[in-house]
């Protein structure tokens, strides 16, 4: 019998917020252990929680970016389990009444669309860190009370594949969004997995197992591959799955049952009678949908449309969205928009690239920190777009090679001189004079009797090499073309 | 709900609370009461009431997202029973 894997994603996010959810401590990474905490977040007796407007306004903004309603009753609730990480002995979340709710994320996967539907994303707060010891564990609580967002998938996936590709999606919506840095070293985004698996085109879903606490997507993806096959070998066996959770051990590569207490999951939900309810108003919404943004999918659908762009180009500029505004400042204008993108992906990318790590080491050997270096960025760069966009054009008219444009580039990077310019400077007008190129051929086949004698003999790419030696003597103004043609009528003939 | 669906023993443990046979006894007798006074008031009849999750009508109390100055780190362990390299130290936790 053939099995299929049904998955379901409940994804953490931290939202980007300078304070924490319920009080003014920092929600910053890296402080020294206890040190941004306070009596709210500690959970001392008497104090009271007051929500954080921006975590509020991040949440319906991750609502509006996955397509979810916006309920006008949104509530609050306590969650109450007892664990070291947890100092009040309950967790505030939105229980019944969340903010958002009944989204969707459209993605592409395996050469198609493919689209999960978001149940909810709800808002609640992080608990603290806890190391272990060998004899104790020890808890910092800088972390507990940063407001984070639960993002809970229908059970849409069907391979750990998908999921993979799902959760790459979904961080790039939220972090093109503002909504949140998703930095994965800094523990910013943790899911649980659930998988059940039945037998191919029936409808009953078999029993759900639960992955616990992943921090890496790769490490979801093996987690799910693993744990399908697992669960196929039992059932297929005859075996009986049971509801469990269970723990991925990255380093081994399995999933091993985790022991939980028949009760642990009795929270007793309540709503939290120290928080007002949230009724957002009409201004309020209008308000935080001012601040969507294009989806990262839809950029990129839009790139291959208005500007007749490969997908990989598109890709790059959905990816990278400075460097897909830059290219939008100039692809209007362009004649060849596809020629337009090669430069600001090719040569500006990477030229901007190379020159910020060469900076980042300089500056590093001065001691600086990495987040105090000054670098580059395509707003602080010396030339204008519409220089980029002159140069391309100078190449298309064919009025320099591409080997002389890539000078003229260098140099309006170091000084922001403009490519016209440069060229009359440099004198590096593309020669198509054939009677200044011809007398160039001649002394480069009288200098390379050897490559000469290997076209002749039917090398073919001998030819690109004297061309090679011809361009470097013309200082790169000669016409490639013509160059190769007087060549190879010169050695033919 | 009667007194006797209602298991002390169980919501004890899930509060954490470790109560005498005597306790037990007593306590269930207490929650046995204030079950029934729930009970009586489950007879009115709130076909027309929005149900509420608070009794004021006072809706979006926000602050904004500022930060502010934390804890001195020695008074936010002031209250710890153990500590250890500025953590609450606590015993082993076992999944
Ligand atoms: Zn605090």
């Amino acid at each position: 019998m053939e099995y299929e894997a049904v998955i379901g994603l409940e994804t953490h996010v931290q939202l980007k917020t300078k304070s924490k959810m319920w009080c003014g401590c920092a929600n910053s990474f890296g402080s020294e252990p206890n040190t941004n905490v306070c009596p709210v977040c500690l959970g001392m007796p008497g104090v009271l929680p007051v929500a954080n407007a921006e975590a509020l306004r991040l949440t319906v903004l991750t609502g509006y970016l996955l397509n979810c309603e916006i309920p006008r009753f949104a509530k609050f609730d306590r969650k109450n389990y007892f664990y070291p990480d947890s100092a009040k002995n309950y967790q505030l979340t939105q229980y019944d009444k969340p903010s958002t709710a009944n989204g969707h994320v459209d993605f592409e996967f395996q050469g198609g669309t493919s689209r999960v539907r978001i149940t909810r994303a709800h808002l609640e707060e992080d608990v603290g860190k806890s190391t272990h010891f060998e004899r104790n564990s020890g808890v910092d609580f800088n972390r507990a009370g940063v407001p984070l967002l639960e993002i809970v998938s229908e059970p849409d996936i069907t391979s750990a594949d998908m999921a993979y590709e799902y959760l790459n999606a979904l961080k790039e919506i939220l972090q093109q969004g503002g909504v949140s840095d998703c930095d994965m070293e800094k523990g910013m985004v943790r899911c649980d997995v659930n998988i059940s698996v039945r037998p191919k085109g029936t409808k009953e879903l078999g029993a759900k197992i639960e992955i616990k606490n992943m921090n890496s997507f790769s490490g979801v993806r093996r987690a799910a591959e693993y744990e399908i096959a697992r669960q196929i070998g039992v059932v297929s066996k005859g075996g009986k799955l049971i509801q469990s959770t269970r723990r991925w051990d990255d380093v081994a590569g399995i999933t091993e049952e985790m022991r939980t207490k028949e009760d642990a999951h009795d929270y007793r939900y309540f709503p939290e009678p120290d928080l007002m309810p949230f009724e957002p108003t009409d201004e309020w919404l209008a308000e935080v949908k001012s601040r969507v943004v294009e989806l990262p999918s839809a950029r990129k659908a839009r790139f291959m449309t208005d500007y007749q762009l490969p997908a990989g180009d598109a890709e790059v500029f959905k990816a990278n969205v400075e460097l897909g505004n830059y290219f939008e400042q100039i692809a209007k204008q362009a004649k060849n928009p596809k020629a337009a993108a090669n430069w600001v992906i090719n040569n500006l990318q990477a030229k901007l690239a190379e020159t910020n790590e060469q900076s980042a080491q300089e500056q590093a050997a001065m001691g600086l920190e990495p987040a105090d270096m000054t670098l580059l960025t395509l707003d602080s760069l010396k030339f204008k777009p519409e220089q980029l966009l002159e140069l391309v054009g100078l190449v298309e008219a064919k009025a320099i090679s591409s080997s002389a444009a890539q000078q003229v580039f260098a140099e309006m990077f170091e000084t922001g001189k403009a490519p016209a310019a440069i060229v009359q400077e440099k004198g590096l007008a593309q020669v198509s004079d054939t009677g200044a190129i011809e007398k160039i051929c001649d002394e480069v086949i009288a200098a390379n009797p050897g490559p000469a004698a290997d076209f002749k003999a039917g090398k073919v790419a001998a030819l690109n090499f004297l061309k090679g030696q011809v361009m470097k003597q013309s200082k790169g103004k000669a016409n490639p073309g013509v160059a190769g043609e007087i060549l190879e009528r010169k050695l033919k003939g | 709900m009667a007194t006797g669906d209602f298991d002390v023993h169980y919501v004890a443990h899930l509060a954490r609370l470790k109560l005498c046979p005597e306790e037990e006894r007593q306590i269930s007798d207490q929650m046995g009461d204030i079950l029934g006074y729930i009970e009586k008031l489950k007879e009115v009849d709130v076909s027309g009431v929005e149900p509420t999750a608070h009794p004021f009508p006072l809706v979006n109390v926000t602050r904004p997202d500022v930060s502010r100055p934390s804890l001195p780190h020695e008074d936010a362990l002031r209250n710890a029973p153990q500590k250890a390299g500025g953590l609450f130290t606590v015993p082993k936790i076992v999944e």
